[in-house]
């Protein structure tokens, strides 16, 4: 057996140096003022710096995280590490999550219980849910590649983890942002094994390929997409074409890297603009040590390097032509209000077999971490009638629909 | 109004706080090693990084910048650094040289004593110049300018270049010449102010001219646009990333000198003209110099703000026109190659145009012969 526990245990060594540069840290002196409207406000950096010196603590949260129940193994010679956290009931679902950027497997911290043990939370025992949760390779605690077209490995990866290294014949996928497409992937490339997937975005990569017979709520989202790309797009431009360009004073400065990634949290959660509301100080600062301790902000950013290089769109021609027409996977898609994309249902429906479609009154591109409650519904609500049945059936079901 | 003399002299705590930072230094890590494909080549970094410790001196690049003769100008509150150089013997005209982004006054410091002294140097002496090259607003020693309002901040720039030309130095006529941001800002002072401005000497057209009617366009200039466009979706990022969002990067930069550095030099790599070996355009001295401006003045943040704010609050359209006689110096391998000529003269009165052998965006910087050559000669005809 190659799967390990693992325990998130950062030396004493780093948390030091941490503690010397923030001690160090040189802003910006014209910039100030509470608005995001440049990029991450030089206010609210100020008070994050201030928090993350005299009132966050690490060592809190890192017993927090060990809380969970934390595993490495080998899958394919990468190093993956993945919380593995056993569902109560009669006979829990096995759930993989997956993350995105900028986010880790932090951000189904809220979710799990709520997965694995819906009884305590005053759900149906019978929706438990063994769940899974990696870190992609490159984040986190996930080993981190050492070239570039890993992204378009990770499906398989998964597929291996779930079957081979902890058993479960057949599973449910859910995903947002990179873990929608790792979800995609893995659906299309391992469908027999998968019970159902579940999104809570349709991957982005697929507006590069425009159909002809686009419907009106297809064309404004279309032009939406576009419109965010080209208003909020430019960190995917740089991480894309540049990331070492980028990652060196991230890398080196953690005030530099908490500017970065918490920009993200504040423009892409439903928060009103208030990143407080959504996300407190602490939250914000233990997702930013994931990548801090493991110093893998320039691994984090590969992903957008495959989707922008050349063997990427390769990758989306000739693979993804492969797929032609919607994946017979069953598929729930959960699009909260205030994400930065909002699929209409008949876009969905090209690529996905849909059978579930929902319309979150409130929550952001955070889902996992912002809505817990509403997404654990979805998911159970989903899964619930997926349970129990067969490879056969449900293939049946899908060609027959 | 008067300008105070100034020299250059860091504080020794900020050279000991960099040399702290550098010596404890956090690599990326990957992914590969080698190369330019992922951005600033690790591999180059760390040998820039290591020179930059053990070898570079600041003490003596300072006082080789100290022997330009340097002051300060008080102006609407703002502090404007610049570098005013005589000509020797008869200057026949002042000349303002403006610098870009991310380059500094030092992309001047071998045209200069061309300028200045061409009769030192072998020329004519009667092609010298007096020369002024400011820090711009945002840069460097000139650092952060109060802007009156967020309206149009470039213009307003150009208006602070402009005093500093007049009722500082008390040129009525002068000549303007500049590249990147710095060409932007010399069409801003020929069309504001015209009676001033005998003509602007620019190695691009300025980035608003992507803006043109598509409908107006020549094949030609089709061609060279469609040439732009690609550049850009593979090589600007930054510029997206500064106009966009600059305040979510600049923290990084401001904190961590290897950070800057690779921020610096990806430009200084993409913008040469050297099939990739990028020591052949500049030294290691000269790509450290032009870093440490950046670092000791703290002002990588302001400089970026820039494109921010122009961003916002364009100062030149497609709708302005140089009326002023303009040259042009084209080097082939500036971003997007060399345009069309009919393109230029939808917005500049041509009256020069030279298209280089070799070269790209930091010309007076990489090919200073060529640059102080071209300068010379289009002046020359606009004082005859």
């Amino acid at each position: 057996m190659s799967v390990q526990p693992f325990e998130v245990r950062i030396p004493d060594a780093v948390l030091v140096d941490l503690r010397e540069r923030l001690a160090s840290t040189q802003l910006p002196e014209a910039e100030e003022g509470e608005s995001w409207d440049s990029g991450t406000s030089p206010a609210f950096l100020r008070r994050l710096l201030q928090h993350w010196q005299t009132g966050f603590d690490w060592r809190a949260q890192e017993a927090a995280i060990n809380r969970l129940s934390h595993f490495r193994a080998p899958v394919s010679g990468i190093e993956i590490h993945f919380i593995h956290e056993r569902g109560r009931g009669k006979a829990p679902l096995p759930l993989i999550l997956t993350h995105g950027y900028p986010d880790s497997f932090l951000r189904f911290s809220k979710l799990i219980p709520l997965l694995t043990d819906p009884e305590a939370h005053g759900a149906d025992p019978s929706d438990a849910f063994d769940v899974v949760v990696p870190s992609l390779p490159g984040f986190g605690f996930s080993q981190r590649p050492d070239s570039d077209g890993m992204t378009f490995q990770v499906g398989d990866l998964w597929h291996k983890l779930m079957t081979e290294e902890l058993g479960y014949a057949r599973f449910g996928a859910h995903g947002g942002d990179w873990g929608s497409t790792i979800t995609e992937h893995l659906a299309r490339s391992h469908a027999t094994s998968l019970i159902g997937i579940h999104l809570t975005d349709v991957p982005f990569w697929h507006t590069f390929q425009k159909p002809h017979d686009l419907s009106p709520a297809e064309e404004k989202q279309l032009a939406a997409t576009s419109a965010f790309m080209m208003k909020q797009g430019a960190y995917a431009m740089i991480q894309g074409t540049r990331p070492l360009t980028l990652a060196q004073g991230l890398m080196d400065s953690p005030a530099g890297l908490a500017a970065w990634l918490v920009e993200k949290f504040q423009s892409l959660s439903d928060c009103n603009g208030q990143v407080e509301a959504r996300f407190s100080l602490d939250e914000l600062l233990t997702n930013i040590m994931v990548y801090w301790t493991t110093g893998t902000i320039a691994s984090a950013f590969l992903p957008y390097y495959d989707f922008t290089q050349a063997g990427a769109m390769r990758w989306i021609l000739e693979t993804a032509k492969g797929w032609v027409g919607h994946s017979h996977v069953p598929t729930g898609i959960a699009l909260f209000a205030k994400d930065s994309t909002h699929a209409p249902r008949e876009w969905a429906q090209r690529f996905f077999n849909v059978q579930r479609y929902t319309e979150l009154p409130r929550g952001g591109h955070f889902a996992a971490f912002e809505e817990p409650e509403l997404l654990a519904e979805d998911l159970r609500a989903f899964f619930r009638p997926l349970r129990g049945r067969t490879a056969i059936e449900l293939s049946e079901g899908a060609s027959h629909a | 109004m008067d300008a105070e003399p100034f020299v250059i002299n860091v504080d020794q705590a900020v050279l000991d706080d960099l040399g702290r930072r550098l010596r404890r230094t956090r690599w990326t890590g990957g992914p590969r090693d080698d190369g330019w494909e992922f951005g600033t080549s690790p591999e180059y970094l760390k040998e820039l990084l290591g020179y930059w410790q053990n070898q570079f001196d600041w003490r003596k690049a300072e006082a080789s910048l100290n022997l330009f003769s340097q002051f300060k100008a008080e102006l609407d509150g703002s502090r404007i650094h610049f570098l005013h150089e005589k000509a020797r013997g008869q200057a026949r005209l002042p000349l303002l040289l403006l610098h870009g982004w991310p380059d500094s006054f030092y992309r001047y410091y071998k045209v200069i004593p061309k300028l200045t002294s061409p009769g030192l140097l072998g020329a004519d002496p009667r092609d010298a110049f007096d020369v002024v090259v400011p820090s711009l607003p945002g840069f460097g020693f000139t650092g952060p300018v109060r802007y009156r309002s967020t309206k149009q901040p470039n213009r307003q720039s150009a208006e602070l270049l402009w005093r500093l030309m007049t009722e500082v130095l008390g040129y009525r006529k002068f000549a303007v010449a500049g590249g990147d941001g710095g060409g932007a800002l010399a069409q801003i002072l020929a069309i504001e102010h015209p009676e001033s401005v005998v003509g602007i000497h620019l190695t691009d057209l300025g980035w608003h001219v992507a803006n043109v009617d598509p409908k107006t366009v020549s094949k030609a200039e089709q061609k060279y646009l469609d040439a732009g466009k690609k550049h850009f979706m593979t090589d600007g990022a930054y510029a997206m990333v500064q106009s966009s969002t600059p305040h979510s990067l600049a923290p990084a930069l401001t904190d961590s000198p290897s950070g800057l550095a690779a921020w610096i030099l990806d430009r200084f790599h993409s913008w040469s003209d050297n099939g990739g070996q990028l020591e052949k355009s500049f030294t290691k001295d000269e790509l450290l110099t032009n870093i440490m401006i950046y670092w000791v003045t703290h002002t990588i943040g302001s400089s970026i703000d820039t494109y921010r704010a122009d961003m916002l609050s364009p100062s030149l359209t497609i709708a302005d026109h140089v009326d002023v006689p303009v040259g042009l110096a084209l080097f082939p391998k500036d971003m997007g190659g060399i345009p069309p000529r009919e393109f230029a003269e939808r917005t500049l009165n041509v009256q020069h145009w030279t298209e280089m052998p070799r070269g790209s965006h930091f010309a007076a910087l990489e090919e200073p012969e060529l640059y102080a050559k071209d300068v010379t000669t289009f002046f020359r005809a606009l004082a005859a």
